[in-house]
């Protein structure tokens, strides 16, 4: 059997495994042996004939399918590294990712370079900018948690600005005086290329600081800080870039130029903001409509914020910021008018790309060392970080002098060094050195060393340092206090204590402000942007039905309802849990008391009940989100199912209605759902306190997993539509029509259900193919 | 200030009163201003109605309890100082100082600040928010758009939240409990300071 290989002429850039493997086939068989895909290429037919061939029956044409091949190769290399690392403990516990994983990139690089290969740029500026940064912004701004950071903003605006200027100049023009000292053979650098390098160096690097602290667990204000700042001077470094790229050819900036650059700043931050914000409304104008295609809901969130960025580029505005905006903007409308599924999809989505990201970019840090041609020079290295360290501790502590007299919440020494030490530069900043020109730019091989030793410097030593250093200094960590509802509720009784207080006072203060905007949103701006009646839903309750969910899951989780082999020790802890009086809240209570071991025990029977019974689904459906027990969503869908069954036995009271029996598909959808009734019973305790008493074995408790299972399956579909249907009107919580006892509510649902047909419209447009799933079997007996 | 001290000195006991609250001098007047703008008429008192003027605060859900935290002990009218001890709650705790502790709690602390709020809540003063009480405040900052039924499972579960001695009512001792993070702490600084 003949195979013919196609030779194809060395493209530019290989990998080494591929380059290994296309060598091992033509070792294999001779070059040449060519077969042109028809003889067009002979204009003379008649002379010409081909020399017989046998026809390829399998051939190789690797040019065809390069570029992704090689782009999915260099992501497969990322995760498995990300695996890899998880799965020697002890080492992920004392080396932040990061430095593994430019360590895995120095190794590439050198394998490549090994081959006898051209080591492909792959921190190539565009490639960086365009693809690898944004996802890791979004997820950023997406999910930046609004509130200390619009607390802090003041701060972390200081800190971005005027600590980016300060360590900037300071940098750059102290490595000018020092070039200029004889003995350092540096004389020809100019001052501009230094100040230019100096912005380039000064910007802490929002990718690295994610990295690094998202495994030291500091506090929410420091995190805050650090991160904001890492995010905010974005704008600053683009118009310093730009102005001293642009002016040192010209070879000086005089006043007006710097004064232009004030402006430029002005409208680079702010035009970048704009940008975002209107990009975040369009896409929540967007989402109000979306309720007949849930599918692709969450492709608008993401090509709208892309867009944003990609315009904010366009325009030399500040793309980063545009993104934040886009995200911050985006969310609170977004979330109110998404499906569940959509919501979890956005999330998991935006956390898979930021991670791939962030673990490509650090790869491709190591391979770009080994790759670029370096030009070492002591001094300027030298020189360069030790001044970064100097002028980043001067700035920062500086600036808190200041920064404290207007704080009420003071910046400890403490916190003043964590923010110092947390200044860590990235890829941003070789990107932003391997942009330069090389003709402008002499000295570029220069920068670019001293760029990647500052790098180095920061990511491995203050990375590995900085989580023994939080410990010994006990800096306050992050507390994983659950937010009550008596905190919630607490919050918002001094937020409008205080607005009022500043009324009677007659000044305009912070919280005057804030209940200004507050008004201003929920008037106008949510009525456009939510989709049907949801914007009427006050805040505290949609905090409220979270955390009734969140608490049902726990139950759920500490033991409930599934057909167990060893029933009896858990039927003991069972009765752990249901002290007479005692709510839901119970359940918090008692759970510290499972050990580590009877949970672990509990879990492994839940997943292996909910494994048999998968299999017994039956259509795969790539739109069906299928949950795995042991991820957020499977507790979502729980929570909902849980809910639902509470709210059915709070509302038990009301109903006096007698039952009709009817078959819409609601309401089937609807008994189904409410049927781990059969494993859980409420009864209506005196003075109204809910409890929810587990019960073990339930008439129907093979089914009843079943049930479980095919919430899972059809994504809680219809915990979503009920839920949904409750949220929408916000007030009234019917319940879903229940399997057993509860009859009224099986009227009330049905009678519901005609008055309240836009509110089902919701309900009803989840995805199609579950709605399918779901008539197709009646999987109660 | 030639005007400041002219204001201050048409305030009986001014040092006193910047001593107990630990305003100062320019605090005083501002605030002092501010009440001459309020009383309309003049008579040196402030009676519910000055207050019930202010548009702002007639849109804020607990305004009423706010101006009812005024007249608390009863009268009807309140004076000049009576108007600054209570706004003195709000002035931003200086709490890196180490507190002399024989000394009685400033009048600004974190502790006073709470419990002002808690009075707030407690409209029958018998130290403990009953659910009644939490009710009503739910069902005022909830403006209505939601069902008796749903504001009392909230209300049970903050009871049940935070009643440590499960006697059905928030003491302020639980009430103290609550992390309330940093909104105490932030900002009242601009009450007094603009």
């Amino acid at each position: 059997m003949l195979v013919g290989a196609t030779s194809h002429s060395p493209t530019g850039s290989r990998g080494f495994m591929e380059r290994g493997f296309l060598l091992l086939v033509v070792l294999m068989f001779l070059e040449g042996t060519v077969f042109p895909l028809g003889a067009a290429s002979s204009p003379d037919i008649n002379n010409y004939t081909f020399p017989k061939k046998a026809f390829p029956v399998l051939s190789l044409d690797y040019g065809h399918i390069q570029m992704p091949f090689e782009i999915s190769l260099w992501v497969l290399l990322a995760s498995l590294m990300k695996l890899g690392f998880h799965l020697i403990p002890r080492l992920s516990g004392i080396v932040p990712e990061s430095c593994l994983l430019i360590v895995v990139g120095l190794l590439v690089g050198g394998l490549i370079k090994l081959a006898g290969e051209e080591v492909p740029p792959v921190l190539d500026s565009k490639l960086f900018f365009l693809c690898l940064l944004p996802p890791i912004i979004l997820d950023a701004g997406y999910f930046l948690p609004i509130r200390p950071f619009m607390e802090n903003i003041g701060t972390i605006l200081m800190f971005a600005v005027i600590g980016t200027l300060w360590n900037a100049f300071f940098v750059g023009g102290l490595l000018f005086a020092v070039c200029q000292i004889e003995g350092t053979h540096l004389s020809q650098v100019e001052l501009l290329p230094c100040l230019l390098f100096g912005s380039i160096i000064s910007a802490v690097d929002p990718v690295a600081v994610l990295a690094v602290f998202e495994e030291i667990h500091i506090n929410e204000l420091l995190h805050i800080l650090v991160f904001g700042e890492s995010l905010l001077n974005d704008a600053v470094t683009v118009v310093l870039y730009h102005l001293f790229e642009e002016y040192s050819g010209a070879g000086e900036v005089t006043l007006m130029d710097a004064f232009l650059g004030v402006i430029c700043f002005l409208i680079v931050s702010l035009g970048g903001v704009a940008v975002g914000a209107i990009y975040g409304i369009l896409a929540a104008f967007t989402s109000r409509f979306t309720s007949h295609t849930r599918v692709i809901e969450p492709l608008f969130v993401f090509v709208y914020s892309y867009m944003a960025y990609l315009s904010a580029e366009m325009f030399h505005l500040s793309g980063i910021m545009a993104l934040i905006a886009c995200g911050a903007v985006t969310r609170p409308y977004v979330e109110a008018n998404i499906s569940h599924k959509s919501h979890t999809t956005i999330k998991y989505f935006l956390k898979m790309w930021s991670s791939v990201s962030e673990t490509l970019i650090f790869i491709f840090l190591g391979v770009a060392t080994v790759a670029g041609p370096h030009a070492w020079n002591w001094t300027f290295v030298s020189v360069t970080v030790i001044l970064c360290l100097v002028s980043r501790v001067i700035g920062v502590v500086g600036l808190t002098f200041i920064i404290n007299k207007f704080r009420i919440v003071k910046l400890t020494t403490k916190d003043q060094f964590i923010v110092a030490y947390g200044g860590l530069r990235g890829a941003i900043a070789f990107s932003l050195g391997y942009l330069l020109d090389k003709d402008h730019f002499p000295m570029r091989t220069m920068f670019l060393t001293a760029i990647i030793t500052e790098i180095f410097f920061t990511v491995f030593v203050q990375g590995m340092t900085i989580k023994p250093l939080v410990d010994l200094l006990a800096v306050k960590k992050k507390q994983e206090a659950k937010r009550s509802i008596n905190e919630e509720i607490h919050t918002q009784f001094l937020d409008h204590l205080l607005t009022g207080i500043e009324d009677i006072c007659g000044h305009y203060g912070h919280h005057h402000w804030k209940d200004k905007l507050n008004r201003f949103n929920k008037k106008y701006i949510k009525k456009c942007l939510i989709a049907g009646e949801r914007y009427k839903e006050p805040q505290l309750i949609a905090f409220y039905h979270k955390m009734e969910f969140k608490q049902a899951i726990e139950l759920v989780e500490s033991g409930g309802g599934v057909k167990m082999p060893a029933a009896m020790p858990l039927q003991v802890s069972m009765q752990n849990i249901q002290p007479k009086k005692q709510p839901p809240m119970a359940a918090d209570r008692a759970l510290p008391q499972f050990t580590k071991n009877r949970e672990e025990e509990i879990r492994k029977i839940l997943r292996s009940n909910l494994q048999k019974t998968r299999q017994r689904l039956r259509s795969y459906n790539r739109h069906t989100l299928v949950a795995d027990p042991y991820e957020d969503g499977w507790s979502e869908y729980m929570l909902k199912k849980q809910r639902m069954i509470e709210l059915e036995k709070k509302v038990s009271n009301y109903l006096t209605v007698p039952a009709a029996p009817s078959d819409s598909p609601t309401m089937r959808r609807a008994r189904l759902a409410s049927d781990p009734n059969a494993f859980y019973t409420i009864k209506a305790p005196p003075g109204n306190v809910p409890t929810i008493q587990v019960e073990l074995a339930s008439p129907q408790s093979p089914d009843s997993v079943n049930l479980v299972d095919e919430f899972s399956k059809k994504g809680g579909s219809s915990q979503k539509n009920t839920d949904d249907r409750k949220e929408e009107q916000g007030r009234m919580m019917k319940p879903p029509s229940a399997g057993k006892g509860g009859k009224g509510e099986e009227e009330e649902e049905e009678e519901e259900g005609e008055n309240k047909n836009p509110g089902l419209l919701r309900c009803l447009s989840d995805p199609g193919p579950s709605n399918e799933d779901e008539e197709d079997e009646p999987f109660l007996p | 200030m030639g005007s400041t001290n002219s204001t201050l000195s048409k305030i009986p006991n001014v040092e006193e009163l910047m001593r107990e609250t630990g305003f100062s001098p320019a605090h005083i007047v501002r605030l002092y201003d501010r009440f001459e703008s309020l009383d309309k008429e003049k008579t040196g008192h402030l009676r519910p109605e000055d207050f019930g003027a202010i548009n702002r605060l007639a849109m804020n859900p607990i305004g009423d309890r706010i101006i009812g935290a005024f007249f608390s002990s009863g009268q009807d009218t309140v004076d000049f100082h009576s108007f600054v001890r209570i706004l003195a709650h709000f002035r931003p705790a200086e709490n890196n100082r180490p507190r002399d502790p024989s000394l009685p709690e400033p009048v600004n602390s974190r502790i006073s600040k709470l419990k002002f709020a808690f009075q707030l809540y407690d409209l029958d003063k018998d130290g403990k928010i009953s659910r009644a009480e939490l009710l009503q405040v739910l069902r005022s900052m909830m403006e209505m758009q939601v069902t008796e039924e749903q504001l009392e499972s909230i209300a049970d579960r903050t009871i049940q939240e935070a009643d440590l001695d499960r006697d059905d009512a928030i003491s302020f001792e639980e009430f103290r409990k609550v992390p309330l993070g940093d909104t105490l702490t932030l900002t009242q600084q601009r009450v007094a300071s603009k």
